[in-house]
């Protein structure tokens, strides 16, 4: 039974239009074990899911399923899940307005001699199945009383009953509390005792550790290895998905510029946002550049949005400048000097359809006040000397934003910061999906500014960018501020306690 | 040279179509056109008994209310992909709620007002505001769906006015009353153009002189965004629905004026539908965003042009809507984003052809 094979992927290769998702891509997935798969954002993991669940077709490669002789193609969700291949996500895809039983049972409803959907028998079955899985919760509610995590073990539920072999679990904790989760390993464990075999995709490395059994690494759409839990420590887990081999890390020597000021510039005590981020402490220092570090989930996004007044803080004082700021949105914010570029440029940073000049002036504007509009000749001043001086490819200042390049977008939305003069500006994740000419651009930039007198807090997923750019790095864990690294960095300091727990 | 000033004319011809006010220019000359065949008088404008008379005079003076409607209801549908579809029920509201002041509660007819006139119509589209304020709350406070949160109105605002008016029609039998609606003595154009072009010119003011245009259109594209570079996305969302409730106080007025009385049953009814047609024959888009306020108002005249046009060609009342509705769907249709991707990939397909001959 241990080492029975369930189910193989192998050399599976998949392109989307001008992307390689995945590039000879295999796993293996045993009877009665949970699999981990991992990989940073953009790694291909999604894709491998979909790709073996049947939403995308893949063009090279061959899935092996226990119980066929021949390779199996599945053409769409519902053929896999015939096949035995379940997959719940993090996002419940059941009926929240039915009751558990039905959602357990619907489609293929017990039905009585008349044709009539059995209740009793029905809501008897699912009793039975989720005592088996010790699930205690009443059949006959209506779904959405439940909690998210129940919600998930009813998803799960369902797919054991369906006769599944094995279930893939798309993210399934990023919602949920300590409490559900540890509910949700206890049912993964019971599980793997059946003989099931779970695909577990999470960006959380202690819950890795917590239950899985092997480990699959993606990395920019290739396979990184396969290793067994034991054999993995977690450095080096975090170094096979950011790709750096541990034994030939280069020490790069930080050029960032060491600031010399000691005035506090913003300075956060115990502030913190119920659900995204646990209170945290954090000061800067005027001209300073501090790095905000960690995986991706770990709370970096939280926390600067809630430095920013985003998200509400709940807890904890704010102090810009010496005085407390109670910003109860983002405009308090800008008004006190800061300034936030998002880490999701089409969603929380570009207004598409207006042109650059418009999309460059908007927060200077929003800062004025609706009725002291700035004159149309002084906005064409902003936007041509910021088009020039960030070099923002742009057919003219009015072309609407949405034609231009990732790159370009990204600059304009730092020209709408920059125009508002900020003291204190946060980056998180500039230089996303920009090519290498820009991102060095942006981190001589950064510097730039910094020697200016503006603070700066910077947000990247790629370590060397930080070590050059930063004089400190807060590193961020599961929700969680864990420390600071200050003095000397390296990229093997860095990955160790991103990493945390027992080693080094 | 002739190919070569034939491609000029071309080319400005490709200029102009491309323009974002072509479609809407285009489709109101068109209906207009139909007349110059069918009736020649269309178009004649006489003076009689001192005033203006003429089918382009009716246009302008009966399309006033679905004009002023079409105002608030861009920015409602800019700022929150959303239509308010009350203010037909809020114009009846206003119109009761002026009347019913003037004559005094209870009152069905008076020669004699019981308050200033002015404070009367000033009342009305205050109250036109105050809808105004119940939706917006509604939507940018409560995040209520706008069609499920202006339903409320829609269906309580008329209800509200005929307990205003004691059930009955309130007449104004008060001569300076009809002004409003019809000419003032010694004017010879309607007063009611005067009032639409007061209300356009407000509201183009507000949106030219503040960036309260640029906040609308981007809180309609992006509300997230907008949020976290500084603006205040609900506050804009609220004032959009509070301008539309004013807007529809004043056509309410206009409306009242025009039968020197408040009908609650028949004032504004089904105007909101016209309301928004308008601002989708002017080219905007209903997932909000972007918008074009000149091209709502000449919506708001293409459909009146349509409806005089048919009353001119003697269709009768019952079977207009039958006409009107097939008008309607062709220049929906012509406007359509499928129809100008066809367009296009024609033109375009025509140019890759001329390019396989030449490589040839």
């Amino acid at each position: 039974m241990e080492d029975q094979i369930l189910l193989t992927m192998r050399g599976v290769s998949k392109t989307f239009p001008g992307v390689k998702a995945l590039d000879n891509v295999s796993i293996t997935l045993r009877k009665g074990e949970i699999h981990a798969l991992m990989g940073e954002n953009g790694a291909g993991k999604s894709t491998l899911i979909k790709v073996l669940t049947g939403v995308h077709a893949f063009e090279e490669g061959e899935i092996r399923l226990d119980g066929f002789d021949e390779p199996i193609i599945n053409h769409t969700p519902i053929e896999a899940q015939k096949r035995g291949i379940v997959t719940v996500y993090q996002e419940v895809n059941l009926c929240p307005n039915l009751s558990v039983a039905e959602n357990l049972f619907i489609g293929r409803e017990p039905k009585t001699k008349l044709g009539y959907i059995d209740w009793r028998k029905m809501n008897k079955l699912s009793r039975e199945l989720l005592k088996r899985l010790d699930i205690d919760v009443d059949v006959t509610q209506t779904l959405e009383n439940y909690s998210l995590a129940i919600q998930q073990m009813v998803a799960i539920a369902r797919a054991v009953d369906m006769d599944c072999k094995a279930l893939i679990l798309d993210e399934p904790t990023s919602s949920l509390d300590e409490n559900e989760v540890s509910k949700l390993f206890v049912l993964m464990r019971h599980l793997r005792e059946k003989g099931v075999g779970i695909i577990f995709v999470t960006h959380f490395l202690e819950q890795v550790y917590a239950v899985c059994d092997r480990i699959t690494v993606l990395r920019n759409g290739e396979f990184a290895g396969e290793y067994t839990v034991a054999e993995m420590p977690r450095f080096k887990l975090v170094a096979t998905m950011l790709g750096k081999d541990v034994d030939d890390l280069d020490s790069i020597k930080p050029e960032g510029c060491e600031s010399n000021c000691d005035e506090i510039a913003v300075e956060a005590v115990g502030l913190g946002h119920k659900g995204t981020i646990k209170p945290f402490d954090f000061h800067i220092r005027k001209g300073e550049v501090v790095g905000v570090t960690g995986l991706l989930g770990s709370g970096r996004t939280e926390m600067v949005r809630c430095l920013y007044g985003a998200d509400h803080a709940q807890s904890g004082t704010l102090k810009m400048k010496g005085k407390v700021l109670k910003a109860k949105a983002p405009i308090d914010s800008i008004k006190s000097g800061m300034g936030y570029l998002p880490d999701d440029r089409k969603a929380d940073g570009l207004i598409s359809e207006l042109s650059v000049r418009e999309n460059i002036v908007l927060a200077l504007q929003a800062r004025q006040g609706v009725f002291k509009t700035l004159p149309l000749a002084k906005q064409y001043e902003l936007a041509d000397s910021f088009i020039e001086m960030l070099h923002i490819k742009t057919a003219t200042r009015e072309t609407p934003v949405s034609q231009l390049s990732g790159g370009n977008q990204q600059k304009v939305i730092l020209a709408r910061w920059l125009c508002t003069h900020p003291d204190f500006l946060i980056l998180d994740e500039p230089t996303r999906g920009i090519d290498i000419g820009t991102k060095t651009e942006f981190q001589k930039l950064i510097l730039k500014f910094a020697s200016e007198g503006m603070s700066v807090v910077f947000i990247s997923s790629e370590i060397e960018e930080m070590l050059r750019t930063c004089t400190r790095m807060c590193v961020m864990r599961d929700g969680e501020k864990v420390g600071e690294i200050d003095g000397e960095m390296t990229q093997e300091i860095v990955m160790s306690a991103i990493a945390g727990g027992e080693e080094k | 040279m002739s190919s070569q000033k034939w491609g000029a004319v071309v080319g400005f011809l490709k200029r102009v179509v491309k323009m974002k006010m072509f479609l809407p220019f285009f489709c109101l000359i068109l209906v207009l056109l139909i007349n110059l065949i069918k009736s020649p008088g269309f178009f004649s404008i006489d003076i009689k008994n001192g005033v203006l008379f003429g089918r382009l005079i009716d246009i302008l003076n009966r399309g006033s209310e679905i004009a002023i409607l079409a105002v608030g209801q861009t920015l409602v549908i800019a700022v929150s992909a959303g239509t308010d579809i009350s203010v037909g029920s809020v114009m009846s509201l206003s119109a009761c709620f002026c009347c019913m002041s003037l004559a005094g509660y209870g009152v069905s007819s008076t020669n004699t007002l019981a308050i200033p006139m002015i404070l009367g119509i000033l009342g009305g589209i205050l109250m036109g505001g105050i809808c105004g304020v119940f939706n917006g709350t509604l939507v940018s406070k409560l995040k209520i769906q706008p069609m499920v949160a202006t339903l409320i109105l829609f269906t309580a605002a008329r209800a509200i006015g005929l307990l205003l008016c004691n059930n009955q029609i309130t007449y104004i039998r008060y001569e300076p009353y009809k002004y409003l609606g019809n000419f003032i003595p010694g004017c010879p154009i309607p007063t009611s153009i005067f009032v639409t072009a007061g209300v356009i010119l407000v509201v183009a003011i507000l949106l030219k002189k503040t960036s309260l245009g640029l906040y609308i259109q981007s809180v309609g594209i992006n509300k997230r965004a907008a949020r976290l570079l500084g603006i205040n996305s609900s506050k804009i969302i609220f004032l959009c629905y509070v301008i539309c409730g004013l807007c529809a106080g004043v056509a309410g007025i206009v409306a009242s004026s025009r039968i020197y009385s408040a009908d609650a049953n028949n004032i504004g009814l089904t105007f909101e539908l016209d309301a928004i047609l308008a601002v989708a024959l002017g080219g905007n888009s209903m997932a909000g965003g972007k918008f074009n306020l000149a091209g709502s108002i000449i919506g708001a005249y293409t459909i009146q042009a349509i409806t005089t046009t048919l009353f001119a060609m003697g269709v009768s009342t019952d079977q207009a809507p039958v006409v009107k509705a097939i008008i309607v769907i062709l220049i929906v249709a012509l406007q359509a984003p499928v129809f100008k991707t066809w367009f296009a990939n024609r033109s375009l397909k025509g140019k890759s052809q001329v390019k396989e001959t030449v490589g040839a």
